[in-house]
């Protein structure tokens, strides 16, 4: 084939790519997106194995077999409460791929330097792109490759250690090494001067040791921030591993992994925007790890939290005409999606208004308890953006809050020394009643007093989500 | 290609993503990142031009990453798929 096929297909590719992450923009749309990507990719391929200046694409296609029979059995496998530990472990490989191809390319580059002008002549598909390059243009291509290397192994230990918290098989409270942020700055500024010193040398010996600062950088500060904060952690990495193909691209010369490096790229750094701006904190104070300062003492919290038993809760759903419901992480915890749908089907079975206010930190993935709620069969169309449903707490009857605590707490409002003074919050103790699903007494995730507990019209239901929400289920008639 | 029209391509493809990407409902963050993670494997493709390396070295590695994107790829799109076809209407 010539290479102006592969060129049309790669467009076509990239139209496919845009039109799968486009029809992302509705749940009916989405289900055809899907298959956009899948054809981009497999025609993206195709035209590669079979494309010129390829030698080996039997072995490539055992390999993508092998790994594709890996990737089904995940992906079939996973729990929808797993899922940020898997897309977690994907970003670790995306990261891994880049370092190869990356190291590949300054292996290729020495093989190609060494060379002697007969043999050059000779040499077909990356090798021949190589030994054609000015002086200028390789050390563009150096740049290139080590921007794409560094990258890729922040990409990779970072999104090991995201996993590993996330999976709960790392700590995952903030942790930093003794001299902090001062480490992370060394090893930048290390990566930068053996970037320089590749540069001039060309030599393996510097590209390790960009490579192992990279590897560190990526250990380092994903351990320094906190499991509250993963959302956004995640999302970063998503970028990261965006633009670590973009670099590859830049250096193959290879415009579809451009296009499509940016358009993750991107992607992930819109949704980490998205988190940031969710929690009224920098991106910069997220990365650096730890709540902001405050800068005096917190209000003090008056009156006194009062329980409630799962017959009171019952009456007061009985009695209500509309409802709505704030899931947090903790009801996936307490494993309770099944048993909400359940009291949503049959509040709904009885003519209430029930919806779903979703906060977009909620869960610990963009979109998590959209998924989460899916899968237990709440339908999409009464689940709620913060912004769509905030102003109708005043208007609401019953609010019940399950495993959420930060997202719907006033003094974010109400007092400008709390610690998250200023995140936006659900205003659901504006609901003529609310009710509080919580296994105890005590502070949420980010150890902050909670004064939604002490208002006069919420109840505290205690006990493990699930079962309280199952005492409650036949109570309602 | 120069690296300038190269560049240009680059910043056409952040704008593109720039708009897209934000008209994605919020319900669907979660498959977003599942996709995007799908598509990335593209580098897949600078991993199998290297394949073909005459370098063993580069053979191996090229490989290794070419399994690695085949478990993105496949893993990728189908919890996308199954993400997907979970959400219903009432």
């Amino acid at each position: 084939m010539e290479m102006g096929f592969t060129t049309a297909v790669y467009v076509v590719a990239a139209i496919l790519f845009i039109l799968s992450l486009g029809g992302l923009s509705g749940q009916e749309s989405a289900k055809r997106a899907v298959w956009y990507g899948i054809v981009g990719m497999a025609l993206a391929v195709t035209a590669t194995l079979f494309g010129p200046g390829f030698g080996l694409w039997g072995l490539s296609l055992v390999l993508i077999a092998a790994g594709g029979l890996i990737g089904y059995q995940l992906a079939s496998k996973v729990e929808m409460t797993q899922m940020p530990e898997l897309v977690a472990g994907m970003h670790a490989l995306v990261g891994l791929a880049a370092v190869f191809v990356g190291f590949n390319t300054h292996f290729e580059l020495v093989n190609v330097a060494a060379m002697d002008e007969s043999a050059r002549k000779s040499l077909e598909g990356f090798a021949a792109l190589l030994a054609k390059k000015t002086a200028v243009e390789i050390n563009i291509l150096r740049v290139e490759t080590s921007l794409g290397i560094w990258i890729g192994a922040v990409t990779f230990t970072g999104s090991v250690i995201a996993y590993g918290k996330l999976a709960g098989k790392v700590n995952s409270a903030a942790t930093k090494l003794p001299g902090g942020h001062v480490l992370n700055a060394t090893a930048a500024l290390v990566s930068l001067a053996s970037l320089i010193w590749y540069l001039n040398s060309g030599a393996l010996l510097p590209m390790m040791i960009l490579t192992l600062m990279a590897l560190f950088i990526g250990y380092h500060l994903i351990m320094g921030i906190g499991g509250a904060d993963m959302p956004v952690v995640v999302s970063m990495l998503n970028s990261y591993s965006g633009w670590a193909a973009a670099a590859i691209g830049f250096s193959l010369g290879n415009d579809l992994l451009i296009v499509v490096g940016a358009l993750v790229g991107s992607s992930g750094a819109i949704l980490s925007y998205i988190m940031c701006k969710a929690m009224n904190r920098s991106f910069v104070s997220v990365i650096l790890g730890g709540f902001g300062g405050t800068a005096g003492p917190q209000m003090a919290v008056e009156g006194e939290q009062v329980a409630i038993e799962a017959d009171g809760v019952a009456t007061a759903l009985n009695e209500a005409d509309s409802v709505i419901i704030i899931p947090g992480y903790g009801m996936a915890v307490a494993q309770a999606q099944q048993s909400v749908s359940e009291l949503v089907r049959k509040l709904r079975a009885k003519g209430k208004n029930v919806r779903f206010a979703i906060h977009p930190v909620a869960g610990r993935l963009p979109g998590h308890m959209n998924v989460l709620l899916a899968e237990a069969k709440v339908p999409y169309d009464i689940v709620m953006e913060m912004d769509e449903i905030n102003d109708d707490f005043p208007d609401t009857d019953v609010a019940i809050v399950i495993g959420s605590n930060d997202i719907v707490n006033p003094a974010a409002q109400d007092d400008p020394n709390s610690p998250i003074a200023g995140m936006p919050v659900l205003e659901c103790w504006k609901a003529k009643q609310v009710f509080v699903s919580k296994r105890g007494q005590g502070t949420g995730y980010s150890g902050i007093e909670n004064p939604l507990f002490f208002k006069e019209n919420t109840r505290m239901f205690y006990g493990d989500a699930k079962a309280s929400l199952d005492k409650l289920l036949p109570m309602i008639e | 290609m120069d690296f300038i029209s190269i560049l240009s391509i680059f910043v056409m493809a952040c704008f593109v993503g720039y708009y897209v990407v934000w008209s994605v409902t919020p319900a669907l963050h979660t498959p977003l990142m599942a996709v995007t993670n799908a598509i990335s494997s593209i580098i897949i493709l600078g991993a199998v031009l290297q394949v073909g390396s005459t370098s063993f070295l580069v053979t191996v590695l090229a490989a290794i990453a070419v399994f690695f994107a085949g478990i993105n790829i496949f893993g990728g799109f189908l919890v996308t798929r199954r993400m997907l076809a979970m959400f219903q209407k009432s």
